[in-house]
């Protein structure tokens, strides 16, 4: 057989990945991950008097810590796998991506594994995140004042 | 409204994140990575204190408001105290997620068994 028409059979036969499937299960997930924030941050302003801001910080914390707890003693990657930027998307993906490297480098050690490789998935976000801001603030100081 | 507006925005975001993923060959890290820089120019804009405003809370959930926050808490840095303010409250605002983020996932890393 000749390798053009392997190649073809290979592209038969390997199962497609549902994208439709896929992406309105990451729609749900992310939107009802949104509408339960919303729903927390309006009970929080109406019924405890809280400021807008304050409430956001509250929701935020609520979401990172459960993302954490989940990972660490419940079977979090699993959904992960699942509906994939359903969870990384959110503020939960950066919260699982510490926990998770900080589980797995454990047994190399408190310091050689988990204190230098607590950062290997959320350092990329932190750092493109300082970097791209720092370029931005520098463009709009210099262009509009 | 907002409820709805919120469950919409952030689901798109997710659904943007996911569309790359399932057509690239890029890694979920990209994804976060091109989502923070994207916030963070929409940011630049005042797009996206607009979004905040209409949509609430589902704005402020996804990776793109790190971005956003970042920049809006440097550009205040700037305007209160010049050059050096940019570096000094560049952290500000997203100090909470990264400080509890870390302090939490490592209490929780303590009594956990070291997988093989």
């Amino acid at each position: 057989m000749e390798k053009k028409e392997y190649q073809k059979l290979v592209k038969k036969t390997t199962p497609k990945p549902d994208k439709m499937n896929n992406s309105i299960k990451v729609f749900l997930c992310g939107g009802l991950m949104g509408a339960f924030g919303e729903i927390i941050r309006l009970l929080l302003i109406n019924y405890f008097n809280l400021k807008s801001t304050d409430a956001v910080s509250i929701v935020l914390f609520i979401l990172i810590v459960s993302a954490c707890f989940l990972t660490a003693f419940c079977d979090f990657d699993k959904y992960v796998i699942k509906l994939k930027a359903g969870l990384i998307v959110p503020i939960t993906g950066f919260a699982h991506s510490i926990q998770s490297s900080a589980l797995d480098y454990k047994k190399d050690g408190m310091i050689t594994g988990l204190g230098s490789n607590f950062f290997k998935l959320a350092g990329s976000v932190i750092l493109y995140g300082i970097v791209s801001a720092f370029i931005f603030c520098v463009i709009k100081v210099v262009f509009y004042g | 409204m907002t409820i709805l507006y919120s469950f919409l925005f952030c689901g798109f975001v997710c659904l943007i994140g996911q569309m790359i993923l399932d057509n690239s060959k890029l890694t979920p890290g990209h994804v976060t990575s091109i989502l923070v820089v994207v916030g963070a120019f929409l940011g630049m804009i005042g797009f996206y204190d607009k979004i905040i405003d209409i949509v609430g809370m589902g704005a402020s959930i996804p990776i793109t408001s790190f971005g956003n926050t970042l920049f809006a808490s440097s550009y205040k840095g700037f305007q209160s105290m010049g050059f050096l303010g940019i570096f000094k409250n560049m952290l500000c605002d997203v100090s909470l997620g990264i400080c509890s983020a870390i302090i939490f996932s490592f209490i929780f890393s303590i009594p956990n068994k070291p997988k093989d």
